[in-house]
């Protein structure tokens, strides 16, 4: 439950880039609440597959530039 | 705070709260009768209907105050109430089992209706705080 997740993300440097598109703005866009939108922001949720796309199709950019994933254990994203 | 982790609050605060008060009138009128004896039955259901009474208002309270989003549900909402439920399912069966063992070993009904209304509140309350926790603490379904 409280597993820190490994994957981190641009989305909150991606937002500014988008026009400076707020949390509330994007949540709506992708039909989710504004605290879900921070929780993923912070890495507290890991949002599924499809609203991930969701989410780098608002912001304009693949799925990779938005979520990135360490290649193996311990090594920085 | 979202609306959802206000009403798992709501939710596990009322268990807590109205199964105190339960307790508090149970005991107190042991102290004239065997608490086999004690009139259970109807504080039982007066604080049950009081914690469903006081959930429907609450929530009605906090949906009026809340943003605009307040009352909808998204993907993370659902997967951390399913999660909250599947945690505090557990209790309810030790519950039954409990009770399924004590009406074959024919106790009181006193004890029957209080273990299986125990398993209840403490399931609730099992429930909210692992949804809470999910909230603050972060939640990987994955």
């Amino acid at each position: 439950m409280v597993k820190p997740t490994r994957v981190t993300n641009s989305i909150r440097r991606l937002r500014f880039e988008n026009g400076e598109l707020t949390q509330a703005e994007l949540a709506e866009r992708i039909g989710v609440t504004r605290q879900t939108v921070i929780a993923i922001e912070q890495g507290r949720y890991s949002p599924s597959l499809e609203l991930a796309f969701q989410i780098a199709h608002v912001l304009n950019v693949p799925l990779d530039d938005v979520f990135q994933y360490p290649d193996s254990e311990g090594e920085a994203p | 705070m979202s609306f959802e982790e206000k009403s798992a609050w709501i939710m596990g605060v009322l268990a807590a709260g109205t199964y105190a008060v339960y307790l508090a009138v149970v005991f107190g009128l042991a102290g004239t009768m065997p608490l086999t004896e004690v009139p259970y039955v109807a504080p039982l259901l007066w604080t049950v209907g009081l914690s469903i009474g006081l959930s429907i208002v609450l929530h009605i309270v906090i949906r009026a105050l809340s943003a605009k989003d307040a009352g909808m549900k998204d993907q993370r909402d659902k997967e951390i109430y399913r999660f909250g439920e599947y945690i505090g399912q557990s209790f309810l069966v030790v519950g039954a089992v409990a009770a399924l063992i004590m009406a074959m070993a024919e106790l009181d009904y006193f004890w029957i209706s209080n273990v299986i209304y125990l398993a209840f509140v403490l399931s609730a309350i099992l429930g909210s705080v692992a949804k809470v926790i999910a909230y603050r603490k972060g939640f990987q379904p994955w």
